[in-house]
């Protein structure tokens, strides 16, 4: 069997729901056999589908924008679903990142999960089926079906495994997103009644005219605003990731805010292009909010995650910015930003996860000198400080000068705010970094903390070697994203040119 | 000679409906002599008849034109077939559920099983009247049944208000209901549904008489009483609470299904033409019903009060697809039904199965907390259940509420969805809830509820949970079939 017939993308989608079967079916009582068992099982299969993701990027076409891997076979004939698969430059890094985090979580969880293992192994597993069939999806109701579905295990993880306010938070973060998507499905519906098909790329740069194009955007804006999250629905985030366990709040801020990021790329920009044009101010003040305001929330928190949470919604301001913009340079930064606050935020919430599985408090008070005792942590601590930072030479250098370069281009004004925020990211990392890792010695407790065991560095040294990585050497994801964010750009332009009733001679 | 012959063949043709009348009656004499076991012996005759019952309607499929039986007061066509296969299900689980939960008690007693098959009878009698009489005459019989297993409980003051609240309500919708038919009567001379809507057809260049929308109406009233849709739900939730919880059970699935599918033959059949006057009440109906759904579960404690809301919600939701009309409606409204049936019936036969020591089923939601550690598999059971319910992909509640917004939105009505679309996220709040208590919370000291072991729930939960989750497989068979029934209406 040849890669052009192997269904790639089924399998790499699926085989982590078979893993989470047999999981399942270990049998005994929670001890520490059957932990390991979970654990081990759960981490083969996702290696797997990471060894996968990798064949999939490898033999991934970087000449053509066409959609790769792709599968279409008829699924729901009453509502003519098709179960259509396939990556183009925009899915293909999302894929990779999920396989890349599910076994770091699942190798992690050996150590600061301590109940219940099996469940939160299954949970994980079922989680990376939802998140790769999210990005591989090229049917719309498939995509929401993948996309909502991610809420149940969400929901579990948060609440089973959470910390102290852990209900309301769970509660808020599903209520939320589900408000956001049920308009979106209304939308959806609207789109299949209108095309006949919820195919996607039927209905990419084939919009439908008129004023309905401006309400099918502000609802598919509703669920990927929240999912983004963008200012001011982002308020689940902070308690979300708080309350997560650090499994659920790596998935959570590396994989599932890119599906916001991923869901206007693919949907919002090729299929309401004029609404996009209307609406783009609009979201740049957004995330200009977002990026100037979340960051000074950043600076007064005294909680290690609700500030990195912060610090992704500021982030991910620069994405939505990106986005908007409608350059090359724009689109292309918020991908390559997106990808690398999936390294990097995953890696924060490890790195935070690390010393609270020694000491139990996430205050940053607490800590102070564990540069003395932690050396190893100390120096990984601040390559991804450093990334989020933006330090050329880190990922997190590349997406952000490509979303402001983009930001310039469009408008100088937003441009100049949105750079601000890089000052005011530098404060509150570096201030984070100083309070934690160097400073005096707060806390005889911290003082006595063992340096990141093998588990610990088997799951940073990779992720600090991608993030330098991608810092030198940003062709690699530009030269695969490139083809697919030109090809898209070209169609936008080409769509907002056209007048109204060209459009409607058309028959749209 | 030729009458008699037609009455063999009528019979003939009914032999499933008739077989469940001649058995219930015989099982009923069989009971009073049987000395010990009574209830549980009673009750697997009842599962025999009634799964020969299924297996003869299911062979009935094939006929494709409606065949008029009894001068016409009956027809069978595929959409009574298809109501009456999910009636058929619904009654098994329910009589399954009933021996696990009442076997030992006081009330235990074989009258309920027999009441049961009476009551699916009338059903069976309902979904395929052709007639105001024969309706009327299935809908009481169903109804009477009902009104005695809600006060089965006899020691209990709260099954004998239920029961109560049952009856004096249930008798006020019947007064309705008649005299609704009496106006319909009046106006077109005919009780027979062929007839009305052929008069109906003729009178369609006059002005149609206002009587005879008022008795549209009366109708309509009476019959929404019975599916509990909001204004008419006041009964809905004291009776849930009050009747022995698997009688419960029972209530949620069949007659409210016989209800809507009576609904559905009335507006589509005799009253097809006056669609444009009949949808705004059915408009309004689910469209309350949605919201007070939502809003009100918010508050329970109770857990049957909570589904009393959640099904009251529900039923909302199958109005959608009469509110929409046309082929696209009646098939999402049937799609609906069946994936409701079978997540009722799951969710019951799992909650039934949770019982404290003296072998009494949880009311309370607080009686299931921590319920996670004591009994992984039923607790993730019920998860699956309630995020179906709320419409959560990829369960299957998921595509029943895609196929009713899909037939509300292709026929314009956006605000209509957009509502029901928020109703069912204020839902999901409550179904999270009990999740929640289940996943979340700690176990009670005091409460010790706990899921008692029962071979007989788990033919009921399992081929639940089975189906609610593999139904994104293999959609297209039940839309096919609830097709097929929905053109037979029209």
């Amino acid at each position: 069997m040849t890669l052009e017939t192997f269904p790639l993308l089924t399998v790499m989608t699926f085989l982590p729901l078979v893993g989470a079967l047999f999981v399942m079916l270990i049998k005994g009582s929670d001890d520490t056999r059957v932990r390991n068992n979970a654990v081990n099982v759960g981490a083969f299969i996702s290696f797997c589908v990471f060894g996968l993701s990798l064949v999939m990027l490898f033999n991934f076409d970087t000449e053509t924008s066409d959609f790769q891997f792709v599968e279409n076979v008829i699924w729901f004939e009453a509502l003519n679903l098709t179960y259509h698969m396939g990556v183009d430059g925009i899915s293909v890094f999302f894929v990779v990142l999920a396989a890349l985090l599910t076994p770091i979580c699942i190798l992690l969880c050996k150590q600061s999960v301590t109940s219940r293992t099996r469940e939160y192994v299954v949970a994980l597993l079922i989680l990376e089926t939802l998140m790769i069939g999210t990005f591989c999806a090229l049917d719309g109701i498939l995509f929401y079906i993948f996309f909502e579905g991610v809420l149940i295990p969400m929901f579990i993880l948060i609440g089973v495994w959470g910390g102290p306010k852990r209900v309301y938070a769970a509660f808020k973060f599903f209520l939320f997103t589900l408000l956001g998507s049920v308009l979106m499905l209304i939308a959806l519906i609207y789109m299949f009644v209108a095309y006949g098909t919820t195919d996607i790329p039927t209905m990419m740069f084939d919009p439908l005219a008129g004023d309905i194009q401006f309400w099918l955007f502000l609802a598919f804006f509703a669920s990927f605003a929240v999912k983004m999250p963008m200012w001011p629905v982002h308020t689940w985030l902070p308690d979300a990731h708080v309350e997560a366990p650090t499994g659920g709040s790596v998935i959570l801020a590396g994989v599932l805010l890119k599906m916001g990021g991923y869901g206007f790329l693919r949907f919002s920009i090729p299929m309401f292009p004029e609404a996009t044009e209307l609406f783009a101010p609009m979201i740049f003040w957004l995330s200009v909010i977002a990026i100037i305001y979340t960051s000074l929330i950043a600076l007064v928190q005294t909680d290690m995650k609700k500030m990195i949470a912060y610090s992704s919604v500021a982030h991910m301001g620069y994405v939505t910015l990106g986005i908007f913009t409608a350059t090359t340079n724009g689109v292309e930064g918020a991908i390559f930003q997106m990808i690398s606050h999936g390294l990097i935020s995953a890696a924060l919430f490890i790195c935070v996860g690390v010393i609270y599985d020694r000491m139990h408090t996430r205050e940053i008070k607490r800590y102070g000198g564990i540069v003395k005792n932690m050396p190893k942590y100390a120096t990984l601590f601040m390559i991804f400080m450093l990334g989020s930072v933006g330090l050329p030479g880190t990922s997190g250098f590349v997406g952000e000068i490509l979303a402001l370069m983009g930001a310039f281009q469009a408008d100088t004004v937003i441009g100049t705010l949105a750079a601000s925020g890089l000052v005011l990211g530098a404060t509150y990392m570096l201030w984070l970094y100083r309070q934690v890792v160097f400073g005096p010695v707060e806390n005889k407790d911290a003082a006595a903390m063992n340096d990141v065991n093998g588990m610990e560095k088997f799951a940073l040294i990779p992720l600090a070697a991608m993030v330098i990585w991608l810092g030198v050497q940003p062709n690699f994801v530009l030269d695969r994203i490139g083809p697919s964010v030109e090809n898209l750009l070209n169609n936008y332009y080409t769509a907002i040119s056209l007048p109204t009733d060209e459009l409607a001679r058309m028959g749209r | 000679m030729t009458n008699e012959l037609t009455i063999f063949y009528d019979l003939y043709t009914a032999r499933a409906d008739a077989l469940m009348a001649v058995s219930a009656l015989v099982l009923l004499v069989v009971g009073v002599f049987l000395k010990h076991n009574a209830l549980s012996r009673i009750a697997i005759g009842a599962v025999t008849v009634l799964f020969v019952t299924f297996v003869m309607t299911l062979q009935q499929d094939n006929s494709d034109a409606p065949i008029g039986l009894f001068n016409d007061m009956i027809v069978y066509d595929r959409y009574g077939v298809f109501m009456k296969t999910l009636i058929l299900i619904g009654a098994i689980a329910a009589v399954i559920m009933i021996v696990r939960d009442t076997a030992g008690h006081v009330f235990g007693r074989f009258e309920s099983i027999i009441l049961v098959m009476l009551a699916t009878l009338g059903m069976s009698i309902m979904v395929s009247a052709n007639n105001m009489l024969s309706l009327y005459v299935g809908l009481e019989l169903q109804s009477l049944s009902l009104y005695i297993l809600a006060s089965m409980n006899r020691n209990s003051l709260v099954s004998a208000e239920a029961g109560l609240k049952y009856f004096i309500l249930g008798a006020l919708s019947s007064g309705l209901l008649l005299f609704g038919i009496s106006l319909v009567y009046g106006f077109t001379g005919t009780t027979s549904f062929p007839l009305i809507a052929d008069i109906i057809l003729m009178g369609q260049d006059a002005t149609i008489p206002m009587p005879l929308i008022i008795g549209l109406v009366f109708v309509l009233v009476g019959l929404a009483f019975k599916i509990s849709a909001v204004p008419f739900h006041m009964w809905t939730p004291d009776v849930y609470q009050g009747s022995p919880s698997s009688v419960t059970a029972f209530f949620a699935m069949a007659p409210k299904i016989a209800a809507v599918a009576l609904i559905g033959r009335l507006l589509f059949s005799p009253f097809g033409e006056l669609q444009s006057e009949w949808v705004q009440i059915i408009y309004v109906l689910s469209m309350a019903s949605m919201i007070v759904g939502a809003f009100a579960g918010l508050v329970q404690k109770n857990l049957y009060r909570l589904l009393a809301y959640s099904s009251i919600g529900n039923m909302g939701f199958i109005l959608l697809g009469f509110v929409a009309g046309g082929l696209d409606g009646v098939t999402a409204t049937l799609v609906y039904l069946a994936i409701y049936l079978v997540a009722t019936a799951g969710l019951f036969a799992m909650i039934l199965s949770v019982r404290d020591k003296n072998n009494v089923a949880a009311v309370n939601l607080s009686d299931f907390a921590g319920l996670s550690k004591k009994s992984p598999v039923v607790s993730y059971g019920l998860a699956i259940m309630l995020f179906s319910m709320a419409g959560i992909p990829p369960l299957a509640g998921f595509f029943a509420k895609l196929f009713v917004f899909k037939a509300v939105i292709l026929n314009g009505h956006i605000v209509l969805a957009v509502v029901g679309m928020m109703a069912s996220v204020v839902a999901a709040y409550y179904y999270l809830k009990l999740i929640k208590i289940m996943f979340f919370d700690q176990p009670s000291a005091s409460a010790d509820y706990n899921v008692q072991s029962s071979g007989l729930l788990r033919w009921v939960a399992v081929p639940s949970v089975a189906f609610i989750t593999l139904y994104i497989i293999a959609p297209d068979r039940l839309v096919y079939e609830a097709t097929q029934a929905a053109l037979s209406l029209n």
